[in-house]
């Protein structure tokens, strides 16, 4: 069997001057597994994807990501492997005002050499977000033409999909981002980007408070269960 | 389509063109005063090296040196003394001399400085880079009242060859001490030369001594009136002193050999001076103001400066969210930091082409007015390797200066995490 995507060990966080908010014994992601977090706001959940994207540091435990225990690495390799294999969605406002569409798909490129490689061999970096956008219901020439902040809040959702999933990283991370969408629209995003993950076989971790989407994914967790510290606080 | 870091950065201040303007404006201003204040001394100092060329010694009587210039070149004060016509025949007799132009001041008219001296004058006495005095219109004076007169001074009075004019004895506008029994008229008028020249009304040394017979005492003898034109130039009028004499020398080499012998002239006391020196060491005393004006203008560009740095800090705010998306799509610390910098170099990059562009734009606006209205030349205005140097300067400090806002940033995309906070 292969390595999981992500195998996270005894791992405790706290931020500074603050009680512990992460205590998890074990969390795995196996590859192409797509798995739903809950968690209600404040649980830590947001903190524990920084965790895993690396932009945060544990005060205890290991986090593998591909094999790789992130908590030993220095910053700019977890940096370098945040660019190479991670796509992240977050809530709302995913797009840099001053990019145009294309370019804010493409802005993983930019940073990893791998993702840039992977898409030159798809063709090239423009026909790939074109590709991808288009895939994901952005197709109309006129539309990738406009300012990114004209867009509506589902719109922008989908084009931040397409940047996460450029250049085919091993992980999608998703932290809430159907929170803006009305029903119709939140399923057809899940569904849409299930599709486009899978087509890589990206695994993908999607963070919701809202249990009622735990059905469209392989797997779901409840962070309040693993997190042993939300427990204690919980028992208190 | 990848945009590189550079591209980001031009993309972002794009995207805050309304103050980003606002703040390569103010280092636009900021750059084009330093740049004005740099060109125009140079202007200033050049045109006043341009003053005298060619002349490699001037004689007077002992005084200072920057007195003997300022009366002699500039036509500023009064020589203290005159040297005597024998000790001027004594030196022209010298061997190692080429040529001398003795010179009389001590005349005006309307103002004007008037200048008596010989016909050498016109040959030998350069400016700039050893530029001749050129004749505008008529030619050098013949008759015994017969003037050449500047260009300046052409212009002011309006006169034109001749013109009929009245001398006054010593500098006042005018009146009592007019010498109205002398009629003078306009034969020539010189070509502007952006120098003292321009001012200057120029007669032969007869005519100073011809305006003066009958004047011996310092103001005007009744008996001055009954000497008519006729008789006096019956008279010999060979001057009994000058006021100074340009030198041209057989050989430069010997300069300092013949302003030493000059210098220590047993027959009356005299003092050479080279030129060059002189108004190296009149500069000085008038460099001390323009050093002062390029020192305030040069704090002026840090406050330029310190614009840009106010605007990329108080922008930080709220770009703090597009910080996270970087960081989240894979930007390292040092493409976020990268880009703080690139962002304020660019701003101080264009602010300080805009600012040369100005300058330059003004320069070449204001040159035509100046010349025509004052007859400042403004020499050595043009583009240069000391707006290259600025614009290098001004980009480098803002880049050093980026150097704070992109800590800031560092500092806290790295708190923020992936959690972009509203």
């Amino acid at each position: 069997m292969p390595d999981p995507i992500v195998d996270i060990s005894n791992l405790k966080f706290q931020w500074p001057k603050a009680p512990i908010l992460l205590d998890i014994e074990r969390f795995t992601l196996q590859p192409s597994e797509r798995l739903f977090l809950r968690g209600a706001s404040g649980s830590g959940k947001s903190t524990l994807l920084g965790l895993i994207a690396g932009v945060l540091e544990a005060q205890a435990g290991t986090i593998s990501i591909l094999g790789q225990n992130i908590a030993d690495l220095p910053g700019r390799r977890r940096d370098a492997i945040r660019a190479d294999h991670l796509g992240v969605i977050f809530q709302m406002f995913n797009l840099v005002p001053y990019l145009s569409l294309i370019q804010n798909v493409a802005l993983p490129c930019r940073f990893s050499k791998a993702r840039m490689d992977a898409v030159k061999m798809a063709g090239g970096v423009e026909t790939e977000a074109k590709r991808l956008l288009s895939r994901l219901g952005l197709s109309d020439p006129e539309m990738l033409k406009r300012n990114v902040t004209e867009l509506s809040v589902g719109q922008q959702q989908r084009v931040a999909a397409a940047r996460a999933l450029i250049g085919g990283p091993s992980l999608i991370i998703a932290d809430e981002p159907t929170s803006a969408l009305d029903a119709d629209s939140r399923d057809r995003f899940i569904e849409l980007l299930s599709e486009e993950a899978k087509r890589t076989d990206a695994a993908m971790l999607f963070v919701s408070h809202d249990a009622s989407l735990a059905g469209l994914f392989d797997r779901a967790v409840d962070l309040g269960e693993l997190n042993r510290a939300s427990q204690t606080v919980e028992a208190a | 389509m990848g945009v590189s870091i550079l591209g980001l950065a031009w993309r972002s201040v794009l995207n805050r063109r309304g103050s980003a303007l606002l703040t390569i404006l103010a280092v636009a201003l900021s750059v084009a005063l330093f740049l004005g204040v740099e060109k125009a001394r140079n202007a200033a100092k050049s045109g006043f090296d341009n003053t005298i060329s060619g002349t490699e010694l001037i004689v007077g009587a002992p005084s200072g040196q920057i007195n003997l210039l300022l009366y002699s070149v500039f036509r500023l004060g009064n020589a203290t003394a005159e040297i005597s016509w024998p000790a001027y025949e004594e030196l022209d007799a010298r061997d190692d001399i080429a040529w001398t132009v003795p010179i009389s001041l001590g005349d005006s008219h309307r103002g004007f400085r008037v200048m008596g001296t010989t016909e050498a004058y016109f040959e030998h006495y350069k400016y700039g880079q050893k530029q001749d005095l050129k004749f505008g219109e008529g030619q050098k004076f013949d008759d015994l009242f017969d003037a050449v007169i500047g260009a300046q001074v052409a212009k002011d009075l309006g006169y034109k060859i001749g013109t009929p004019m009245v001398l006054t004895h010593g500098l006042g506008a005018g009146g009592f001490s007019d010498h109205d029994n002398r009629p003078f008229r306009v034969v020539g008028i010189l070509a502007p030369t952006g120098t003292p020249v321009d001012q200057t009304i120029q007669v032969s040394l007869e005519a100073i001594t011809a305006i003066h017979v009958g004047w011996e005492t310092g103001s005007k003898n009744p008996l001055a009136d009954t000497i008519t034109e006729n008789t006096i130039r019956s008279f010999d009028l060979t001057p009994k002193t000058v006021t100074a004499v340009f030198v041209g020398l057989k050989s430069r080499a010997t300069v300092l050999r013949t302003r030493r012998a000059i210098n220590t002239n047993k027959s009356e006391p005299l003092m050479a001076i080279i030129p060059g020196q002189a108004l190296a060491e009149l500069w000085q005393v008038m460099g001390t103001a323009e050093r002062v004006l390029l020192a305030v203008s040069a704090f002026v560009i840090a406050v330029g400066l310190v614009s840009i740095l106010t605007s990329i800090l108080t922008s930080l705010n709220e770009r703090r969210r597009e910080m996270s998306i970087l960081r989240a799509t894979g930007a390292r610390p040092h493409h976020v930091f990268a880009l703080m910098v690139a962002e304020a170099a660019v701003l101080g990059f264009l602010g300080a082409v805009l600012g040369a562009v100005l300058i330059q734009v003004i320069f070449t606006i204001a040159a035509p007015i100046l010349s025509a209205q004052y007859g400042i030349a403004l020499i050595g205005t043009g583009p240069s390797l000391v707006d290259v140097y600025t614009i290098l300067a001004v980009t480098g400090a803002a880049l050093l200066l980026g150097i704070w806002p992109a800590l800031t940033a560092l500092r806290r995309s790295l708190a923020d995490g992936l959690t972009v906070k509203l």
